[in-house]
C-alpha cells in the first residue's frame, strides 16, 4: 500500500507541477468565462444596442393621429405626406389610406430606404391594431382607465407530481442542463485522463524505466499507482475549474447586470429579468446537492477507473501511439455511443427501456445514469447500476493488470487480440 | 557460503523454452559472471531472481531462505535496457527509487547526496534527466541501483553505452562494492572485462547451463596443453608440433602440444636440448572457451 502511495504521489506531483497543467488549469476557466461573457455580451448588446427608430405616420384616415402607442425602440411622429422629414432622421413612412375604417381596415403601406425587419413590421401593425381595438371599445363606452388596467403580465410556475404524490417544483430546463453537463464532464474526463494513463504507461515502457520499477514493486501496484495519481490530477483540475469558473462567471454576470441597468436606465426591466430567472434559481437551490455531488463523484471516479484500467492495458501492449488505434476503438466505442445518445435520451424519454439498460450497463452507465439522475430514476436501478460498475471495475482491473504485467516487458511486435487474451491467462 | 542458489529452474514461454533445468550457485562476496550469447536465457534468469516473473519449475534460495518478496529490498538491478524519467529532476528521481527499494525519505536523501558528490554530479542535482549527457545519465542509473546497499547487485551489460573513462569509474566502483562485501551477478555477452572482474562464471547457451566454476579452474580445465617456445636449435622430437616459424631475430618460434607433463618437466627437458629464449604456456582466454563451447553445443 505504501508503494502504491509513493507511485501515486510521484504521478500526481510530476503532473500538477508541469507548466502545461498550470496553464490549462488557469486558462480553462478563463476560456469558459470568456465564452460565457461573449454570449451574455451579445445578448445584452442586442437589447441595449438596438437603436430607437423614428417612424413617420401619414394618417390619411384621421383615426390614429396621436393615438398610436410607441412600441419598444420605435417612436411615432405624424406627418402630412410621405416625404416630409420634420428635420428628423426618419426610418420610414407608414401610410394609412383614407378609406381605412375600424370595421374595414384596408392595406397599410410602409415605405423606407432600408427594408423593414419582420419584427418591426409586426410592431407597427400591432400598434395600429391595438389602437383600433381600443377605439372600438371606447365607442362601446369603455373608459380609458379600464383599458389601461387590462394590461397584465402573467408568470407561470410548473409543478411536478412526484411518486409520493407531493408537488415539487418542475425543473425541466435545469434537469436538461444538469444532465448534459454531467454527461459532458464525465465523457471529457474519462477521455482526457484515460489517454494520459495510456501515454504514461507507454512512456515507461518505451523509456525502459519499467523494468527497474517492477524489480521493486509489483506491476499491479505500478498500474494502480499511476491510475490513482492521474485520477487525483483530474479531480484537482476539475475542482479548480469549478471554483475559478464560478468566481469568474459570477463577476461577469454582475458586471453585465449593472451595465444593463445603468445603460437603459430601465431598472424595472432589469428587475423583471431577474424575476424571470427566479424560478430556475429557486429550482437550483431546491436540488439535493450533496446527493447529486456524491453520485456524480462516484460515477466520475469509477467510470474513470474502469476505463483507465483498459487504457493502461492498451498502453502496455503497444510500443507506439500509432499502434494504439486498433485497440482504442472497441474501448472508446461504448463511451462515444453513450455520449452521443445522451442528448436524445434527455430530449425524449429519460426512463425508457434503452435509457434504463444503458444506465445499468457498466461501460455506458457512468454517462447515462448521470444524465438520468436529475429526472429521479428509481432507487433500485441506481443501486444495481452502481454495484455493477464496481464489480466490473474490479474484474476489468484484474484482467487489465494481467495484460499489463506481460505487456510492459514485451517489446517489438504489436500483439493481436488473441495474444492479449493469452496474456490474461498466463502465469 | 552461497548467497544465491538456483536449483533446476525452468521457464517456458508460449513458443520456446527460456531456461532448461538451470542450476548454479553464487558464492557470497564474489563477482559472478553470467555469460552467454544473446537470447541464451540470461535475462529470463535475472527476471526470475528479481521476482519479475516466476519460474515454472525449480527453486531459488537467497541468503539461506526461499526467495520471497522481502528479498527485493536486498537486490539491486541494473537492466540491460534501462531508462529514467526524462522530465524529472535527478535528485527527485534518486529519492523516489530509493524509497521504492524501502529506504526512508531521510535516508534516501542522505545517500543520494553522498553519491552525487562521489560521482561529481552535485551541480546537476536539480536538473532534469534529459539535460544530462548520456554518460551522466548512466551514472545516475548506477546510483539508483546501489542506493539501498543491496546484498546482491545484478548488472546486465553494465558497460554498454559508457565511454572508456566512465566505464573505468563504474568498474572501480564495482570492485569497491565487492570489497565491502556486495555479491555481484554480472551478466554479459562480451568477454573483454570478464577475466579482469569475475571470480566465478557460468556459461548459458540455448537455455541450458553448459559450464560453471571459478575462472581459474575453468581455464585449467580447458587448457589444451599448448606451449610457445622461442629457441635456437633443432625442434625436439618428443613434442607434437603445431606450427613453426622464424622470428625477426633469426630464432625459431614453435607452438607445440605435450600431454601428461607439467611445465617444470618440460622446461627441464627442453633446456637440455635447445637454447631457450622464451617459453610460455598458451592459456585459453575465457573468450576462446566461450566461443569453443558455444560452437561445440551448436554443432552437437
Amino acid at each position: 500500500m505504501h508503494k502504491i502511495w509513493l507511485i501515486t504521489k510521484r504521478e500526481y506531483l510530476s503532473r500538477v507541477t508541469k507548466k502545461s497543467f498550470i496553464v490549462m488549469t488557469i486558462l480553462g476557466p478563463v476560456l469558459i468565462a470568456l465564452f460565457y461573457g461573449v454570449i451574455i455580451g451579445l445578448a445584452v448588446n442586442q437589447k441595449t444596442g438596438e437603436k430607437t427608430r423614428t417612424i413617420a405616420v401619414v394618417d390619411k384616415s384621421g383615426l390614429f393621429k396621436n393615438h398610436l402607442e410607441n412600441p419598444s425602440k420605435v417612436e411615432f411622429v405624424y406627418t402630412e405626406n410621405d416625404t416630409t422629414t420634420l428635420g428628423l432622421d426618419i426610418f420610414g413612412w407608414m401610410v394609412i389610406p383614407k378609406d381605412f375604417t375600424l370595421d374595414n381596415p384596408k392595406e397599410i403601406v410602409f415605405k423606407s430606404t432600408e427594408s423593414a425587419t419582420l419584427d418591426l413590421q409586426s410592431k407597427l401593425t400591432n400598434a395600429v391594431a391595438s389602437s383600433g381595438k381600443n377605439q372600438k371599445l371606447m365607442q362601446k363606452g369603455v373608459r380609458q382607465s379600464f383599458l389601461d388596467s387590462l394590461k397584465m403580465e402573467v408568470q407561470m410556475k410548473t409543478l411536478e407530481i412526484s411518486e409520493t404524490g407531493d408537488l415539487v417544483n418542475s425543473q425541466a430546463e435545469l434537469n436538461f442542463g444538469l444532465g448534459a453537463a454531467f454527461a459532458f464532464i464525465i465523457y471529457f474526463f474519462i477521455f482526457l485522463y484515460g489517454v494520459q494513463v495510456m501515454r504514461g504507461v507507454m512512456e515507461e515502457k518505451t523509456n525502459r524505466i519499467v523494468e527497474i520499477i517492477i524489480s521493486s514493486v509489483k506491476p499491479f501496484q505500478l498500474m494502480m499507482g499511476k491510475i490513482l495519481g492521474i485520477a487525483m490530477v483530474g479531480l484537482t483540475q476539475f475542482l479548480i475549474w469549478i471554483a475559478l469558473s464560478g468566481i469568474l462567471t459570477g463577476v461577469i454576470s454582475i458586471f453585465f447586470a449593472s451595465q444593463m441597468g445603468g445603460l437603459s436606465g430601465d431598472v424595472e426591466q432589469a428587475g423583471n429579468q431577474m424575476q424571470a430567472m427566479n424560478p430556475i434559481l429557486e429550482a437550483f437551490f431546491n436540488l439535493n446537492f450533496s446527493f447529486y455531488i456524491t453520485i456524480f463523484v462516484f460515477y466520475f471516479l469509477f467510470g474513470y477507473l474502469l476505463y483507465s484500467a483498459m487504457f493502461a492495458a492498451i498502453g502496455s501492449a503497444v510500443d507506439s501511439e500509432a499502434d494504439t488505434q486498433q485497440f482504442m476503438l472497441p474501448v472508446t466505442l461504448p463511451l462515444v455511443i453513450s455520449f452521443a445518445t445522451s442528448f436524445s435520451i434527455l430530449a425524449s424519454d429519460p426512463h425508457g427501456s434503452m435509457a434504463t439498460f444503458m444506465s445499468i450497463f457498466p461501460l455506458t452507465s457512468p454517462i447515462i445514469m448521470m444524465v438520468r439522475l436529475p429526472f429521479d430514476p428509481p432507487g433500485w436501478e441506481l443501486a444495481v447500476s452502481m454495484l455493477t460498475l464496481v464489480l466490473t471495475f474490479i474484474l476489468f482491473t484484474w484482467l487489465a493488470g494481467r495484460i499489463y504485467k506481460v505487456g510492459i516487458l514485451m517489446m517489438g511486435k504489436k500483439p493481436t487480440y488473441k495474444q492479449l487474451f493469452k496474456w490474461m491467462l498466463m502465469k | 557460503m552461497n548467497l544465491l542458489e538456483i536449483n533446476e529452474v525452468s521457464k517456458f514461454y508460449q513458443t520456446h523454452k527460456a531456461l532448461d533445468h538451470v542450476s548454479l550457485s553464487v558464492p557470497e562476496g564474489s563477482i559472478y559472471g553470467l555469460l552467454g550469447p544473446n537470447g541464451a536465457g540470461k535475462t529470463s534468469l535475472i527476471r526470475i531472481i528479481n521476482q519479475i516473473t516466476a519460474p515454472d519449475t525449480g527453486s531459488i534460495t537467497f541468503d539461506n531462505e526461499p526467495l520471497n518478496a522481502e528479498h527485493i529490498y536486498k537486490i539491486g538491478y541494473l537492466p540491460e535496457e534501462r531508462g529514467l524519467y526524462k522530465k524529472q529532476k535527478v535528485w527527485e528521481q534518486m529519492i523516489y527509487f530509493g524509497q521504492l527499494k524501502g529506504l526512508s525519505l531521510a535516508e534516501a536523501k542522505k545517500r543520494s547526496e553522498e553519491w552525487l558528490i562521489k560521482f561529481d554530479l552535485k551541480e546537476w542535482k536539480n536538473k532534469k534527466v534529459e539535460e544530462l549527457s548520456k554518460g551522466m545519465q548512466q551514472k545516475v542509473q548506477f546510483i539508483i541501483t546501489v542506493l539501498h546497499k543491496p546484498k546482491l547487485l545484478i548488472l546486465d551489460e553494465p558497460f554498454t553505452g559508457f565511454d572508456p573513462i566512465n566505464a573505468e569509474i563504474i568498474k572501480n566502483e564495482i570492485k569497491s562494492l565487492k570489497a565491502q562485501g556486495t555479491t555481484i551477478l554480472y551478466s554479459t555477452h562480451r568477454m573483454e572485462s570478464v577475466e579482469e572482474i569475475c571470480d566465478h562464471i557460468c556459461l548459458i547457451n540455448k537455455s541450458k547451463k553448459i559450464l560453471d566454476g571459478s575462472v581459474k579452474e575453468i581455464k585449467k580445465q580447458n587448457s589444451k596443453n599448448l606451449f610457445e617456445l622461442v629457441f635456437e636449435g633443432k625442434v625436439p622430437t618428443w613434442v607434437e608440433k603445431i606450427s613453426e616459424e622464424p622470428t625477426d631475430e633469426g630464432h625459431t618460434k614453435l607452438v607445440f602440444k605435450v600431454e601428461n607433463m607439467n611445465r617444470a618437466e618440460i622446461i627441464k627437458r627442453l633446456a637440455n636440448e635447445v637454447n631457450i629464449w622464451s617459453f610460455r604456456e598458451i592459456v585459453p582466454t575465457i573468450h576462446q572457451i566461450f566461443i569453443d563451447k558455444v560452437q561445440e553445443v551448436n554443432h552437437a
